[in-house]
């Protein structure tokens, strides 16, 4: 049971990455690499902070602002200096490696000891890993509320245009450059806010945490969307965070198989090569079906 | 004698320069639009026609000449900020609307044309009756599908959609490139009968790009023939209704 309530805790905090991919992979509709350079950036800059004595809240909230700056690098990048947008994700998820040993001054940090959002004395009466539970629901719900708010808004609005289709949106006057910034800023600050989150739920800062880090975002997004079908935008946010805790309950299962940690990456990418086949396989075997006689 | 709202002088533009394929495109175009115009483009192709719009547009910034809107000089005014006073339908129906948002979006977008967009929220639901009465006058049942994304309707209720996006706010100059190319005859025809209606009820200035011969004799008060990258005849009101189909055929031949 306890193991149910991790994944599921687990599920929420990487459901916030999951979100910030979805702004830019789906929404504005082109990858982005930063992310794997901007989870660990989240992380180490959180918990270098609060190893220095910043609240853990504050420390949470630099770490969104840090991963604001390094998306907003990869938005000049794309827009003005105009290299491809993959490659100028790349750049600064390279560059961002030795950005976070410079933050953390070693390769990892320890938050042993120390005090973080999830051991705040506020939730010592609850059973283990409720209480990330608990701030995921309230940190999932404080995002998705933001988002949904915004994307109903006049400037949410010229957003999602300019993902849809960019001429278009030119020939109404809209920035599409700025929106791309905008877009790229945002979704990378939410990914190092849920790096700053994980890090401090899981203890430690590694500079290596960021590997395979795009492969579970878009894993939460495609399992998301695959269950749960054709979806308006709020909806969809929502089933990105669902999908987020079908992928880690998943996750639980194969490693209770007898897996070990080491296989995770493996896992991850054979997880989401299954969901992204899965409407073709669907086709071409009627899986559906196949399911419902089995059922009978 | 009225002035021009805007005007090209002497624009030309070279691609490919420095090498054994330099080209001007345009070659010294010199163009007069006035308030209430209604011109209709014709040309082979590569005449110049889209090369026309697009340094109108500022998609093309012109090698040397001038771009002039309302008296001052906008060579180098971006794309986004002449939305302000322009717009314009492509020919390809995919190009005019947002896919996956719905008709009622799209033409809200297209409500705020040229303006500063920000955290107000959009207020769909005021606008939808505003929406209803437009798409009604197209008779393609297009008020019936106000919430329905736009990649889900046909090649001409989409056209049909552009066409009010670029209209819903009233622009100086609307632009139209082939907007009724890619259509069945049918749909065409009637398309381009609201366009015409529109523009007249509405005293919209506009240019027209067509390889229609009929259309671009028929609809308009102007038209002009564009020949390598210049504009080779440009007939007024009077002119034109003396035209025949065979002589525009005439002038493409002698070319």
């Amino acid at each position: 049971m306890s193991i149910l309530v991790s994944a599921i805790g687990q599920g929420l905090l990487w459901g916030i990455i999951g979100v910030g991919l979805f702004l830019t992979f789906r929404i504005l509709d082109f990858p982005d690499m930063t992310v794997e350079g901007t989870f660990p950036m989240g992380a180490a800059t959180a918990v270098t902070a609060i190893a220095h004595g910043v609240s853990p809240l504050n420390a949470t909230i630099l770490a969104f602002i840090v991963g604001c700056l390094a998306g907003l690098v990869t938005g000049l990048l794309y827009t003005k200096a105009k290299i491809p947008v993959l490659l100028a994700g790349i750049l600064v998820m390279t560059a961002s490696y030795s950005i976070d040993l410079r933050i953390m001054g070693k390769p990892n940090q320890s938050l042993l000891g120390l005090k973080t959002l999830f051991n705040s004395p506020l939730f010592a009466k609850l059973p283990p890993y409720f209480d990330s539970i608990f701030i995921g629901i309230l940190i999932v719900a404080i995002i998705i509320a933001i988002l949904i708010y915004f994307l109903q808004t006049n400037l949410g609005q010229s957003f999602i245009a300019t993902g849809d289709n960019e001429a278009m949106a030119q020939s109404l006057g809209i920035n599409t450059d700025n929106m791309k910034i905008m877009g790229v800023s945002v979704s990378n600050g939410l990914i190092a806010l849920g790096g700053a989150l994980i890090a401090q739920n899981n203890g430690y800062s590694d500079v290596n945490m960021g590997i395979g880090i795009i492969v579970v975002a878009l894993a939460s997004i495609i399992i998301g969307e695959v269950i749960f079908g054709n979806l308006t935008m709020n909806q969809r946010l929502v089933a990105v965070i669902l999908g987020s805790i079908i992928y880690r309950i998943i996750l639980m299962i194969v490693l209770q198989l007898g897996f070990n940690a080491n296989d995770f990456n493996l896992i991850s990418s054979v997880i989401l090569a299954l969901f992204m086949s899965l409407p073709i396989l669907e086709k071409k075997y009627n899986l559906k079906r196949i399911i419902q006689r089995g059922l009978k | 004698m009225t002035k021009p709202i805007f005007q090209l002088k002497n624009v030309t533009k070279t691609v490919n320069t420095g090498t054994p394929e330099e080209l001007n495109i345009l070659d010294h175009l010199n163009l007069d639009i006035y308030d209430g115009d209604f011109i209709t483009v014709l040309g082979s192709n590569g005449a110049g026609k889209s090369t026309l719009f697009n340094s109108i547009t500022g998609n093309i910034t012109p090698t040397s000449g001038d771009v002039i809107y309302k008296n001052s000089k906008i060579n180098k005014m971006s794309v986004v900020k002449r939305t302000k006073f322009l717009s314009r339908v492509f020919q390809d129906p995919k190009l005019g609307t947002a896919p996956r948002m719905t008709v009622a979006e799209n033409l809200l977008l297209a409500e705020k044309r040229g303006e500063h967009r920000l955290f107000n929220l959009r207020g769909l639901k005021k606008q939808i009756p505003l929406f209803k009465k437009i798409t009604a006058k197209m008779n393609n049942s297009l008020d019936k599908r106000l919430n329905t994304p736009t990649g889900n309707l046909s090649g001409g209720q989409r056209q049909a959609l552009s066409f009010l996006m670029a209209t819903i706010k009233r622009p100086d100059i609307l632009l139209l490139d082939e907007h009724t190319a890619a259509l069945d005859p049918n749909t065409s025809e009637k398309l381009m009968k609201i366009t015409n209606d529109t523009i007249t009820d509405e005293k919209l200035t506009c240019l027209m790009i067509t390889h229609q011969l009929e259309d671009a004799l028929k609809y308009g008060n102007r038209l002009i023939v564009l020949h390598k990258g210049t504009i080779a005849y440009d007939f007024n009101s009077d002119e034109k209704k003396k035209l025949s189909k065979e002589d525009l055929y005439k002038f493409f031949s002698e070319k």
